[in-house]
């Protein structure tokens, strides 16, 4: 009875859920190790297992009880049938007079009914009996969901305090793990399994756990009282469970493949449509505009070929289940009546076979339809697995030192490193740089420029050779120790959604007002916020979209002024800043820079003269080292990078 | 959303009226069905008729099998149907995107457009295979099935006064608190998944400013608030079944107590019992499954009018009805050209009048805002003027058909989109029959050659949706490549080069001068350097503008480029 759309959302899907997430076969993604990461999953039940115990032994008592009902009721039915049958008889002849004139007239099967009844002649339906009866069938089926109730709303407890724990774990596990995950993995498919794949965890486990429960023991009730009632029909109602199942599977694995290329297809053309509105100035102007339709119109078409199919036949399931339920419908009520006719059963059994006959399927289907699910679920569960398999950082040293006082005296000491094993990037490379004095980093786009900012923060360790900070090998110290003595201010500026305020004192949690907006006027972005109807408060929203990109720039230098660290890591942005916006950054920048050490990615070429030392990188590796004057008497890279700068507008047209 | 269902349903009204007719079969099957059963046991079980037992039966047994058959039929054309709309719809809806000038897109927003044309089809598609079936089964079959209940007994049928009010309002009450519930609900897993997806792309910020437990505590405060509102819906729903099922159960408690009584005074023959058990079991089932669906029907009204939203939206650009043929010089003028949003206060351009020449590079500056993106646009037809004209080689493009408008441009939009394909796809996609020389060649002008080389796969490389394997600077000189290859008349670069580094813009801009001699080029531009060179330079300043001339003569003439150059060259410092 769950109201919640259709199941099996898709994981990573390009717009999150294809069309018509129902019907058999809605699982695209098959588990890999189904068995084996069930019972794991499982295992996550265990601080819960006195609740689930309790859990199981309320829905058993509570399908006990549903089951009871209809055998009781079937009793209801034949004190009244007694009744009826007595005001049949005369007054004062016995049941045995009855019957023997019944075999007297040759009507024996009705002789036979007779018999297997015990009636007061002439006396009617017993309402005394009836109501006492059905005063226990209301009993039982108040008390059975009751029962029902505490074991669902107990469930519900234990299902969210597990999703809570997971999502808890996933996220605990997020802030272990090393950079080096979150840069060699897509961004999209990590983000995919920690949102996508818990949600669909999170609804597989609410929508399975207690269905799969109450049915399977449903399952179990309910034959267990046909088989009491009549062997006979219950074998022929048993008959029809293989049947079922079968007309299921053959029906299912024909849909399978119209399934697979409905969301193939479905993506297919998610994916056009996102291209082609996102890129509209471009199909225009490139004349590009009947292929994109034509694109399209082959997507669509198949589509609706494939979703139709997958569709129609899924559809099929139901009618022939509703048509084996009715045969079995009809073969009850023909044997039964025959049965009951001749005297070898009561009516009200059959009454009662009947509606156990019709609770049998439900429960049936239901366990079929949780099948499916939980495949998705569990390859959802997988995929959460594997992250929290992946390898985390190396422990923090134990005991860990720390520089008596960070003066930004920071040395790299014959430091090499590499991010994949047989690509040598730096080697054997030493560095000493002095508080206050200025180290550029310059290169083509895309040098790698990173990789020292990555070993300087501690983001990956060194392979060998050691950096130091005033004193102290970085690999002695916390992690967070090391980063405690920089503040960086990246191109990629990263606010978070919440007020201005919050946003510059992120390096600072405690910071005074005063202190707030002393960092903001130094980054000189006071003035615009106090331009914003919010002011400090303006809620920024996710990534920041709702202010410019320089404006963005300049609050993230306030936040690097709040933080006050002794080593800056700088990377000047070369984005599209209007100019104005661009002296601010730069003259916060600067004024940032003083006093302090600051190690800078440069795209200038006035920030590098000045530097004490430059660093050269071509392909990720250092190539050259060394200040200005140096540098350009080598006559080496660093010469001809200054070169083609300086020589430009003379070769430009 | 009526108006949506008629317009796209009614070609298929034989279809629809042919499996209303299936339901209605269906409908009638099923109430038989036990009828047939309480004859079974009155008139066959009661006298020991065997054969009339079997003769029944054999009936029951045709009539199951004819249910079937109805309802795959049914299924067949409703699905059938129910995927047309979808396919039609969606169908129409991206010709009329496929159409909108560029205000239009930005008036709906892109994703916005992309959810209307794939969740909000796919939701009223839902809906409509859903309601072929269940909506219209359900109340035959409750109506037919109150009918069937009457006839069978008159004095019974009152309890359907009570159970079915009584159903109706518990599933009223249940789905009344459960709607906001859900609401919230999303709106705390939204909330969740912010949080993550804002530490992951803050990750090295988070790290490096030490405030990995403070974001600990953010997500921990986030997930307990959806773990309460999800303990709450689950716990709402753990009473629902219960409750419904006891409501069912009473009511056949209640059916056999009420008729021991009518069949012990003889005026209800004790097969009809059975008969109306199962009725009222059916009309209570109807019900509960009408109300069920009624439930989609609000979101997918909204889906509906989202859609009705865009397809009621006439295309403000379209093609003149008798057209000129362009004379294919590529001399444009902007003649008192004015432009503002609809719905916005203020015009973004006002009165502009200046030329582009063949041959000569035409750069326009000036500060965030100030309405160069938006007279770039003008020029291809992407918006149109609000007043005033452009005119190419004195044909008002108006006059033009958009097509042959259109290929005189090439254009580098200012976030350099790429398509999923590969490199050449790409590079082709600006001229589909260049040779591989030719797009070799596109790729040495943009400077594009040196790390398209580096990669494995060459021009064969596979480029994601949107570019994203790529970075900034390789994403924007693959849209120049794409430009280039097409060699068109007039080129537009609207801050094209941005995310290339100096040296790369200077080679760049060297290697396209000799490409362009006698070609219209328009640059619109934040850096200096990137325009100095530049024949002309129109400066602009909130829509107007305020300057026009080389860079030379506009540092003697124009206060704002003075500026515009005074705060760059303060940037560049030794220069």
């Amino acid at each position: 009875m769950s109201m919640r759309g259709g199941p099996a959302r898709r994981p990573g899907g390009p717009m999150g859920g294809g069309p018509m997430g129902m019907g058999m076969g809605a699982s695209d993604e098959k588990a890999q190790d189904f068995r084996g990461s069930l019972r794991r999953f499982g295992a996550r039940l265990r601080p819960e297992r006195w609740i689930v115990s309790l859990v199981v032994l309320l829905g058993t008592a509570s399908v006990f009880l549903a089951v009871l009902g209809p055998k009781l009721l079937g009793n209801a039915t034949n004190i009244i049938f007694e009744g009826v049958v007595s005001t049949m008889i005369p007054a004062g002849v016995t049941q045995q007079q009855a019957e023997a004139a019944l075999r007297a007239q040759g009507q024996n099967s009705q002789a036979d009914l007779l018999a297997s009844m015990t009636v007061s002649p002439g006396a009617g339906v017993d309402f005394t009996q009836l109501s006492r009866v059905l005063a226990l069938v209301i009993v039982v089926y108040v008390a059975s969901s009751v029962l029902s109730w505490a074991q669902n709303y107990l469930m519900a407890g234990v299902t969210n305090r597990t999703m809570y724990r997971l999502r808890e774990e996933v996220d605990l596990k997020l802030g272990r793990l090393p950079l080096r995950y979150f840069d060699s993995s897509s961004r999209g498919d990590v983000l995919s399994r920690v949102t996508n794949d818990i949600d669909n965890i999170s609804m597989t486990l609410q929508q399975t756990m207690t269905q799969l429960i109450t049915s399977v023991l449903t399952i179990i009730g309910v034959l267990g009282m046909m088989i009491w009632i009549s062997p006979l029909l219950a074998v022929i109602s048993l008959l029809t469970v293989p049947l079922s199942f079968w007309i299921t599977m053959m029906i299912a694995k024909r849909s399978q493949p119209h399934f697979i290329a409905q969301w193939k297809w479905t993506g297919t053309l998610n994916g056009h449509v996102e291209e082609s509105f996102t890129g509209q100035e471009l199909v225009k102007v490139f004349g590009h505009r009947r292929a994109s339709l034509a694109e399209f119109d082959v997507a669509n078409d198949r589509v609706y070929e494939s979703s139709f199919k997958a569709q129609f036949i899924s559809g099929i399931i139901q009618p022939a289940m509703m048509v084996v339920a009715n045969l079995n419908y009809v073969a009850i009520a023909v044997i039964g009546g025959m049965r009951v006719a001749s005297g070898s059963m009561s009516l009200g059994d059959v009454q009662a076979f009947i509606q156990y006959s019709r609770q049998f399927t439900m429960p049936i289907t239901q366990v079929a339809g949780v099948a499916n699910l939980l495949q998705s679920g569990v390859a959802s569960v997988e995929r959460v697995f594997e992250l929290l398999d992946e390898p985390e950082e190396e422990p923090d040293a134990d005991p860990a030192l720390r520089p008596d006082r960070v003066d930004g005296r920071i040395s790299f000491d014959d430091v090499s490193f590499r991010y994949v094993e047989d690509v040598p990037l730096i080697e054997d490379f030493t560095l000493h740089a002095a508080p206050g004095e200025i180290v550029a980093i310059v290169g083509p786009t895309g040098a790698g420029k990173t990789t020292l900012v990555n070993l300087l923060m501690r983001f990956y360790d060194v392979d060998a050779g050691r950096i130091v900070i005033d004193g102290v090998s970085t690999m002695d110290m916390r992690r967070d120790d090391v980063r405690r003595c920089f503040g960086m201010v990246l191109q990629d500026t990263w606010l978070f959604e919440g007020t201005i305020r919050d946003n510059i004192a992120y390096g600072a949690e405690d910071a005074s007002e005063e202190r707030i907006e002393a960092a903001a006027r130094a980054a000189r972005v006071d003035h615009f916020v106090r331009t914003l109807p919010d002011g400090y408060d303006t809620v920024l929203t996710e990534g920041g979209a709702n202010i410019s990109a320089g404006e963005r720039q300049l609050l993230t230098i306030a936040r690097a002024f709040l933080a006050d660290p002794a080593v800056l890591i700088l990377d000047e942005a070369t984005s599209s800043v209007d100019t104005r916006t661009e002296v601010l950054i730069q003259q916060a920048m600067a004024e940032l820079r003083s006093g302090r050490t600051a190690f800078v990615i440069a795209h200038r070429l006035s920030t590098i003269r000045n530097a004490d030392t430059i660093i050269v990188l071509e392909h990720g590796r250092i190539v050259e080292q060394g200040n200005h004057d140096a540098l350009m008497e080598a006559r080496g890279a660093y010469y001809r990078l200054y070169q083609s700068q300086f020589e430009e507008p003379e070769e430009a047209a | 959303m009526k108006d949506l269902l008629v317009a796209y349903l009614r070609p298929h009204w034989r279809i629809l009226a042919g499996i209303s007719l299936l339901l209605l079969i269906q409908a009638i099957g099923n109430l038989v069905l036990p009828t047939l059963m309480a004859d079974i046991i009155n008139n066959g079980v009661v006298t020991g008729d065997t054969g009339y037992i079997l003769q029944i039966g054999g009936l029951m047994l045709l009539m199951s099998v004819l249910v079937g058959v109805a309802a795959v039929v049914t299924v067949y054309f409703s699905a059938r149907t129910a995927m047309r709309f979808g396919r039609d719809v969606r169908s129409d809806l991206f010709r009329r995107v496929e159409d909108f000038s560029l205000a239009q897109m930005h008036r709906f927003t892109v994703p916005s457009l992309i959810t209307r044309n794939t969740n909000d089809v796919q939701q009223l598609q839902m809906l409509i295979v859903i309601g072929l079936t269940m909506m219209v089964l359900a109340p035959i079959t409750a109506i037919g099935g109150i009918i069937m209940a009457i006839r069978t007994d008159v004095q019974l049928s009152a309890l359907l006064l009570v159970v079915v009010p009584l159903m109706l309002i518990a599933i009223g009450i249940m789905v009344g608190r459960a709607v906001p519930l859900f609401r919230s609900m999303q709106v705390k897993i939204d909330k969740v998944n912010g949080v993550l997806r804002e530490n992951l792309a803050g990750i090295r910020v988070i790290r490096a400013f030490v405030r990995t437990a403070h974001e600990e505590r953010r997500f921990a405060e986030a997930n307990a608030e959806l773990t309460a509102v999800s303990l709450r819906v689950t716990r709402l729903f753990a009473l629902i079944f219960p409750t419904l099922m006891l409501i069912m159960n009473g009511a056949l408690i209640a059916t056999i107590w009420l008729g021991a009584g009518f069949i012990s005074d003889g005026s209800m023959p004790i097969g009809n019992l059975f008969a109306f058990q199962s009725y009222i079991m059916q009309i209570l089932f109807s019900v509960m499954m009408a109300v069920m669906t009624m439930m989609m029907v609000p979101r997918a009204a909204a889906s509906a009018e989202r859609i009705q939203a865009v397809l009621e939206t006439e295309p403000e650009i379209d093609d003149p009805e008798q057209a000129v043929t362009p004379v294919g010089i590529g001399r444009i003028e902007l003649r008192d050209v004015s432009f503002r949003y609809p719905g916005a206060e203020e015009a973004i351009l006002q009165g502009i009048s200046c030329t582009f020449e063949p041959g000569k590079t035409t750069a326009i500056v000036g500060g965030t805002g100030s309405g160069k993106s938006t007279l770039v646009n003008l020029l291809p037809r992407l918006l149109d003027v609000t007043a005033g004209g452009v005119y190419i080689d004195d044909v008002d493009i108006r006059d033009m058909r958009l097509d042959d408008l259109w290929t005189q441009f090439g254009i580098v939009p200012q976030r350099a989109f790429l398509f999923g394909g590969t490199i050449a796809t790409n590079v082709r996609f600006g001229r589909p029959d260049a040779t591989e020389d030719q797009v070799w060649d596109a790729l040495d002008v943009a400077q594009a050659r040196e790390f398209v080389d580096t990669l494995a796969e060459g021009l064969e490389a596979p480029v994601d949706q949107g570019g994203v394997n790529f970075s900034g600077g390789q994403r924007q000189r693959l849209a120049i490549a794409r430009c280039i290859v097409r060699d068109p008349l007039i080129y537009l670069f609207d801050d094209s080069f941005s995310a290339l580094d100096y040296t790369t813009d200077a080679r760049l801009r060297a290697a396209l001068a000799r490409r362009t001699e006698d070609r219209t080029v328009v640059i619109v531009a934040q850096r200096v350097s990137t325009i100095m060179n530049a024949d002309k330079i129109i400066v602009l300043d909130a829509g107007r503008i305020v300057g026009t001339g080389t860079h030379d003569e506009l540092v003697e003439t124009c206060e704002a480029y003075r500026e515009i150059v005074a705060s760059q060259a303060q940037l560049e410092g030794s220069r």
